[in-house]
């Protein structure tokens, strides 16, 4: 037997265990959100007690499911909700620019030339490399200038003008063949009719991949809400992070599927799109 | 005919701009402008806001936190990018095969991009706790105690997250979250390699080894340069994680570049901010011409 034999046995069992690994948080905040307080307490005692001694446990399964503290979490908690709504509000107005903003630019980028173009796009891709706390400086004067300090405007219009959408979109316009747009121009059509009867339907896996990573991104904002947000009842869903205490512990795990939820929502649904996406990041045509 | 075609040309060139204008403008005014004042800033002083020189560099490169920040970025992306990309680009050479359900496995590794930072969090605490499942399961899993494995005083007391371990957890962090982008970044590039060749080389009698190091590898490293970029790309983003589970200033191993950023911006030390702000889009400038022009000369 070589190697090649061997590692053909072993690999599937393999993947198969990694798969289990990269999907089990899901199935463990499942399980803790259907837990009572008491079975949760018994199994986490450890992390909220310094003194307690032992280590956590924890159960495939709960002992004694129960939809307890769901109920508590939709009827008694309405920060929650809150917090909940400002996280579509400012996803929703993100993406929504990405796709205004964004989708043009990607298109002129890719179908059209014009001056200092190269430069420009280089430019894009710079910023779009560009962690958050190197420019953390420059978007607080700016948002500062414009008074959008502790607004959801402070948040949504910085992340609009992200190159990051632009970059993917690009690749996918690209694909796009000239000769259909000059045939259409030929018969009369200008270029905001190309742009929409032509680049548009074309690239729409293109804006559809664009819409799947944003959310994905947008929707885990931690450090931009946290710097130029300083009234808590704007902050969006992914600063709710209840401690775990004895108290609490049941919230915080049905908070966590909570939030899971959308987010699993939007990658089931756009998986393919997702894979396009990411694709098209890496393929040069 | 001749100045037909020349206005022709002169009328894509404007309806190109026209199309890129609001996003440029946006970008102008909210990253572009506000960044140029930050470099006018880095020369300034803090207080006086006079000329200062480089002084300000000189002072971020004597400061032993930004030292101490700066190696352990670095020291992070040596060890988690070659990690990441050898493993992600092992599996999917594997996956390129003909396996049962490879789609699933690819979506079943992407599933942790979904997961919210703040969940991952929850899941962290309990398993990397000084009294967790982690440290639970090693002191009490009767396989190592019987063989006399990994036993000793002081074993499964270990705090995960306040010895040099949490820059560990980091690194599988980071590989837990982005392996999956990874393995699809390289099977794009594994499918565009022409069947042809790879029977061609067949012909020859070219053993699997040989073919992965002659074919395979050098056609991939067109998409090597990409996949590396957008690698660290992604690295910047598990800051999220090392803040939410440890806060402002954790255990010094994972005392990361964007901690210090963090730190400086609430101190009001715009001066060292400024300054080292423009050291790392320099950097970061470097990298990005690096790729365009390898990438350009690939095509």
């Amino acid at each position: 037997m070589n190697y090649a034999k061997i590692l053909n046995k072993i690999m599937p069992v393999l993947l198969a265990l990694l798969c289990l690994v990269f999907c089990y948080p899901i199935l463990f905040l499942l399980t803790g959100s259907l837990m009572g307080t008491d079975e949760l307490q018994d199994y986490l005692l450890p992390v909220y007690a310094e003194t307690a001694k032992g280590y956590v446990t924890w159960r495939m399964f709960p002992l004694y499911p129960t939809l307890k503290h769901y109920v508590e979490l939709l009827l008694d908690t309405p920060e929650f909700f809150v917090m909940f709504w400002n996280s579509v509000k400012l996803v929703g107005g993100i993406l929504t620019g990405h796709v205004l903003i964004g989708v043009p630019a990607a298109w002129g980028f890719a179908k059209y030339h014009f001056p200092l173009k190269r430069l420009l796009f280089i430019i894009y891709i710079i910023l779009m490399m560009m962690p958050f706390q190197v420019t953390m400086l420059s978007s607080y004067l700016v948002l500062n200038r414009f008074s959008l300090i502790n607004t959801h405007g402070g948040i949504i219009l910085p992340a609009v003008f992200s190159t990051f959408p632009v970059y993917i979109m690009y690749r996918f316009f690209c694909q796009v063949p000239d000769a259909m747009m000059e045939s259409a121009q030929i018969d009369g059509a200008g270029p905001l009719q190309i742009f929409f009867h032509i680049g548009i339907p074309m690239g729409s896996g293109g804006i559809i991949s664009v819409i799947v990573l944003g959310f994905l991104e947008y929707w885990n904002l931690i450090e931009q809400p946290l710097t130029f947000l300083k009234s808590k009842d704007l902050w969006p869903l992914s600063l709710y992070l209840p401690e775990i205490t004895s108290a609490n512990a049941g919230i915080a795990f049905v908070s966590s599927v909570v939030a899971l939820i959308p987010a699993i929502f939007v990658f089931l649904s756009g998986q393919d799109y997702l894979e396009q996406g990411i694709v098209a990041s890496a393929i040069k045509e | 005919m001749a100045v037909k075609k020349k206005s022709h040309i002169m009328h894509w060139k404007l309806t190109g701009l026209f199309f890129v204008l609001p996003s440029l403008t946006g970008v102008c005014v909210f990253l572009l402008v506000p960044f140029l004042d930050v470099v006018r800033r880095s020369f300034l002083g803090a207080v006086s806001e006079e000329w200062v020189g480089f002084k300000n560099y000189i002072t971020v490169f004597q400061n032993g936190a930004f030292r101490l920040a700066a190696g352990n970025t670095l020291r992070f992306v040596a060890v988690c990018i070659p990690l990441l990309i050898l493993l992600s680009l092992f599996f999917s050479v594997f996956l390129q095969g003909k396996v049962k359900g490879s789609h699933m496995i690819k979506m079943a590794f992407l599933v942790p991009m979904a997961i919210p930072v703040a969940s991952v969090v929850l899941l962290w605490r309990v398993l990397f706790h000084g009294q967790g499942l982690i440290n639970g399961l090693l002191a009490g899993h009767s396989l190592f105690a019987e063989h006399g494995l990994l036993t000793g005083p002081g074993f499964g007391t270990t705090d995960w997250m306040n010895t040099d371990y949490a820059f560990g957890v980091l690194v599988f962090s980071y590989l837990w979250k982005n392996i999956g982008y990874n393995i699809i970044l390289w099977s794009a590039g594994l499918a565009a390699i022409p069947e042809s060749i790879y029977e061609a080389a067949r012909m020859d009698g070219a053993g699997n080894v040989r073919i992965f190091f002659r074919i395979t590898l050098p056609n991939l490293w067109p998409v090597l340069n990409t996949i590396a970029v957008l690698s660290l790309l992604n690295s910047f983003k598990v800051f999220r994680e090392a803040y939410l589970v440890a806060g402002d200033y954790p255990h010094e191993s994972m005392y990361l570049v964007q901690h210090l950023f963090n730190n400086w911006f609430r101190e009001l030390s715009l001066d060292k901010i400024s300054a080292a702000a423009v050291l790392v889009s320099i950097v970061i400038t470097f990298l990005v011409i690096q790729l365009e022009r390898r990438l350009g000369e690939g095509q």
